[in-house]
């Protein structure tokens, strides 16, 4: 076995050197009446060209010749080489939780640059280390709020990601906390008549996702203000990160949580990815998750460690403020190279890439016949739009064209039938595009009529 | 005596400022295409609410990136730079076929909401993947939903809870052994039970007597680690487990320490009713400096209905699909289907050895912790002296008179060039020093492991203070961490 740095005889002289005749008395406390009869069944060995062949041929068996237009809180972007580069140094990635600091300060360095990047981008004062991803770090925003305020009840906005509110779900569900739903407006905000009737003097926290999950951008002020006025507090959640280059950050809010996969980290099929837990200072020592603090050491030199432990299970145990042992160290240091990678010019290009590419699709997909674009609100690279006809007929003649045209909102909300959800970054070219609003355009029984291609010199120097 | 290293030579990478130290306004590290599509103007669409500068944030270009993380990693200690013999985190190798797979065009790209006919290659993954968890651990069924260990553990409660619940009654207290991992009483309390600690017996096992007392009628069952944490297998398991059904209850065991049975036997096959397993552990994903995790949970046939929704299926066609149709289940625990480019790890991994690869990795696991205690038990005190699995515990009690405890001494090993063991765990052990040398340990490094706890053990006899200014060679020495919980610098202010 390769990875196996023994040699037959280097275990025969082990065994020796314990006292033992046989590899089967390493296993004498074991009662025989519980031991395994037999081998396993498995299938291996492999060697290492049969593993890659193997999975190359998983691999195959993927849409990945097709261009996608599917977000839904995990997106597409493109994630330059060095990030990978980066990654793969094994002192990174083979090593454990920076438990002993002085031989872990490149992960504890990097871990509190992620959490210095994550509140400049928020607007909030202190970040954790990250927690699993974005749905589970919403929940933990929710439990932290229910502590903070020693209150009992929720309120969600129907536009939190629906996997995120089942999450929720499952980890208040037995323990009678309320949890009530409010639905959106017209414009596909949360409708605000909803949600005071819905906030009573029990709501511990209200939770609202920008952009929402029907990509619409919520104006955060004026529902902070309310839920402020009834001593509640706002949880926004947001799964695109890459919206904060473009929008204020919901710097009202008393907790900012989500899902930074779009920094760096690949979408592969929903995980790993890297949950976000930010908040105010005086909230601290409530958070859930790893906090990376600065200090020093004994001679006065600079140096991180794992701080406020107190909170954590491995201290606390059955009073700790969560579960949570790991975090997503190495996921949350891609984004943190990614974000170095971008800066701040880089990432504001990039999301006015995103923002211009959508909303050219969003256009072109609108003007076919029967189509629609049912939310007027304000969106950054992500809408809804209403297929001409039946939508799921729609997305398999799309597929055709090897495009994913898009989430079915059926599967989530019964009444958008027919209902598409879009996202468009920088990694779908404006030919795939075209070709979809052709599709739009066929379905609905018209020839196309688009926009002058235009690839002059001001589109040219928006990057 | 005489190769001891008393001091460390600066490096020009020894003072690498943070990042927002270094940049410099007008600087990026990526150019972006052009763009093909007309520009639309975000400012006017969003008025008030656009964004004009991201204050504090990072400008500097692709060189400093790639020098200043290159820098910082080379501050880390890895499984790949030497021993890494922490107890109860199993550090062994990370095979780098692993990275390679699941970085694969088609299973590191695909969307979570692709068209199942077009995801047939991930969804096989975890259908395999699932398929061997199972006959690793002897259960009937596999989710992969749950992020990590502890989150595993929250499942697999939930669903004892739900399972108890449809018999007519939750009940509310879990019994956890005093030698549990904290994350067990942690994921329990969030599950809605209580805890009642068990004391562990004169061998640091659970104590029928005593389980027999504390599982009444109001007891949903007992969480248990098996080998436990002193990596002492749990004799008496089938006594437990026989007892624990009788009153009704169910029987969770957490799989942090598979390492020391794979191949040699079964949790379900000697009773326990569900458990989770760490793939970040023993099935070699990599630890990440933290995470990803994961942490499936696998469970027997009567506990099949309440997993994670969604789960996966293979049809009579060979093809496979999501069944979200789950009235049962406890629910969703994460979005979408869980650390799936963890799961292709742990397959490549299991596809690399097989059953007879999966067994001798076992036994060398064990043959390394028992080497390892062999040769230091004339030098340390062993607290629970007899021979153990896939790691033992040592304490300092002999050091400690001299004014060295677990956490020094750990220092100090620093200085020889390895990673220490675990300290002041399990917490049935003053002063524990637990080590799990895994089965990645050659011998030679194994003795010189071994020679660098016996030296020290001499300087501390010869020169404690020493000792306990420990580590000396580091980049930086002790770190004050009082003072960083006490006035708490999170981020990087200008």
């Amino acid at each position: 076995m390769r990875y196996l740095p023994h040699s037959p005889q280097d275990r025969s002289e082990m065994l020796a050197a314990i006292g033992l005749h046989s590899k089967d008395e390493l296993f004498a406390q074991i009662p025989e009446s519980l031991k395994l009869r037999g081998d396993l069944k498995l299938p291996g060995p492999l060697s290492e060209p049969e593993i890659v062949e193997f999975f190359q041929a998983a691999a195959a068996r993927s849409s990945r010749e097709y261009v996608s237009l599917l977000g839904a809180g995990a997106y597409s972007h493109y994630r330059p080489v060095a990030v990978e580069a980066l990654l793969a140094r094994g002192e990174f990635f083979t090593a454990y939780t920076p438990y002993q600091a002085e031989i872990a300060q490149g992960t504890l360095q990097a871990l509190f640059e992620f959490q210095t990047l994550i509140t400049q981008l928020t607007g909030m004062e202190a970040a954790n280390a990250s927690l699993y991803d974005g749905s589970t770090a919403t929940t933990e925003a929710a439990l932290m709020a229910m502590r903070l305020t020693r209150r009992n009840q929720l309120v969600v906005a129907r536009t939190v990601h629906p996997e995120y509110r089942q999450v929720l779900a499952t980890y208040v569900g037995h323990q009678g906390t309320r949890v009530t739903e409010v639905p959106w407006s017209a414009s596909g905000e949360l409708d605000r008549r909803e949600l005071e009737a819905a906030v009573n003097p029990e709501t511990a926290a209200v939770i609202v996702q920008s952009p929402n999950f029907l990509g619409v951008m919520e104006r955060m002020g004026e529902i902070a203000e309310f839920v402020h006025r009834n001593a509640a507090l706002l949880i926004v959640a947001i799964t695109e990160p890459l919206s904060l280059a473009l929008v204020k950050p919901p710097a009202e809010a008393d907790i900012v949580c989500g899902e930074a996969q779009s920094f760096g980290v690949p979408v592969a099929f929903g995980g790993p990815y890297v949950g976000f837990l930010a908040t105010r200072e005086k909230f601290i020592r409530q958070m859930p998750g790893r906090l990376v603090g600065q200090t020093q050491d004994t001679e006065g030199r600079r140096g991180f460690v794992l701080t406020l432990a107190a909170r954590e299970q491995h201290i606390r145990r059955e009073k700790a403020t969560s579960n949570i042992c790991t975090n997503q160290s190495l996921c949350a240091l891609a984004a943190t190279i990614y974000l170095c990678l971008l800066g701040e010019k880089g990432l504001k290009a990039l999301a006015e890439q995103n923002f211009s590419k959508a909303h050219y699709t969003a256009r072109q997909l609108a003007r076919a016949p029967g189509a629609s674009l049912p939310f007027a609100a304000a969106f950054f690279n992500e809408f809804v739009v209403r297929a001409p006809g039946d939508a799921e007929a729609l997305l398999a003649e799309l597929q055709r064209e090897k495009i994913l045209g898009g989430v079915h909102l059926r599967r989530f909300y019964p009444e958008l039938e027919d209902h598409l959800l879009v996202c468009v970054t920088e990694t779908a070219d404006r030919g795939a595009l075209d070709r979809m609003a052709r599709v739009y355009a066929r379905w609905a029984g018209h020839s196309p009529a688009l926009e002058t291609p235009a690839r002059d010199s001001t589109t040219a120097k928006a990057g | 005596m005489k190769n001891r290293i008393r001091t460390a030579r600066p490096h020009v990478n020894r003072n690498e400022a943070l990042i927002f130290e270094r940049s410099t306004p007008g600087k990026r590290g990526v150019d972006l295409p052009p763009l093909d599509v007309p520009p639309a103007s975000p400012r006017e669409a969003l008025g008030d609410s656009y964004r004009e500068a991201i204050e504090g944030f990072p400008e500097v270009s692709e060189l400093e990136v790639v020098r200043h993380f290159t820098r910082l990693s080379t501050w880390n200690y890895g499984v790949d730079t030497g021993l890494y013999p922490l107890g109860s985190c199993t550090m062994k190798y990370n095979p780098r076929v692993n990275e390679a797979v699941a970085r694969l065009e088609g299973l590191a790209s695909d969307h979570p909401y692709a068209p199942e006919p077009l995801a047939q290659g991930c969804l096989e993954v975890l259908h395999e993947t699932a398929r061997c968890l199972a006959e690793i651990s002897g259960m009937d069924a596999v989710s992969l939903q749950p992020a990590a260990g502890a989150q595993g553990e929250l499942t697999g409660i939930l669903m004892m809870r739900a399972c108890l619940a449809e018999r007519g009654n939750p009940r509310q207290y879990i019994l956890i052994p005093d030698s549990a991992h904290g994350t067990n009483p942690a994921s329990v309390t969030i599950s809605g039970y209580q805890i009642r600690n068990l004391k562990s017996n004169e061998r640091g096992c659970i104590d029928l007597a005593e389980l027999s007392r504390a599982m009444t009628g109001e007891v949903a069952g007992l969480m248990l680690t098996n080998p436990n944490t002193l990596g002492i297998f749990e004799t008496q398991m089938r006594e437990i487990s026989d007892l624990v059904h009788a009153r009704g209850g169910l029987v969770y065991m957490d799989g942090a320490n598979m390492n020391a049975l794979i191949g040699v036997a079964r949790p379900a096959d000697f009773g326990a009713d569900l458990m989770h397993l760490n793939l970040h552990k023993t099935f070699t994903t990599p630890h990440g400096g933290g995470g990803p995790g994961s942490g499936p949970v696998a469970v027997k046939t009567f506990l099949e209905p309440y997993l994670p929704s969604p789960t996966i299926e293979k049809l009579s066609d060979g093809s496979f699909r999501l069944n979200h149709d789950r009235p049962k289940s406890v629910g969703r625990v994460r979005a979408f289907y869980g650390n799936f480019g963890m799961a292709v790890r742990a397959l490549a991994y299991i596809l690399a050895n097989g059953a007879e690869g999966l067994r001798q990795t076992t036994e060398d696991a064990v043959l390394n912790a028992n080497y390892v205690l062999a040769r230091l038990r004339d030098v340390y005190d062993v607290p629970y002296d007899q021979p153990c699995l896939h790691e033992c515990v040592l304490s300092d009690r002999r050091q400690a008179a001299r004014g060295v405890r677990t956490g020094d001494i750990a220092k100090r090993l620093i200085d020889y060039g390895f990673h220490p063991y675990t300290t002041s765990f399990p917490l049935i052990v003053h002063g524990a020093m637990m080590i799990e040398p895994t089965e990645s340990a050659s011998q030679d490094e194994l003795d010189e492991f071994i020679e660098a706890l016996r030296s020290i053990a001499e300087e501390i006899e010869e020169d404690p203070g020493f000792v306990l200014k420990a580590p000396h060679t580091t980049r930086v020495a002790r770190l004050d961490e009082v003072g960083a919980a006490r006035k708490p610098i999170l981020r990087w202010k200008p």
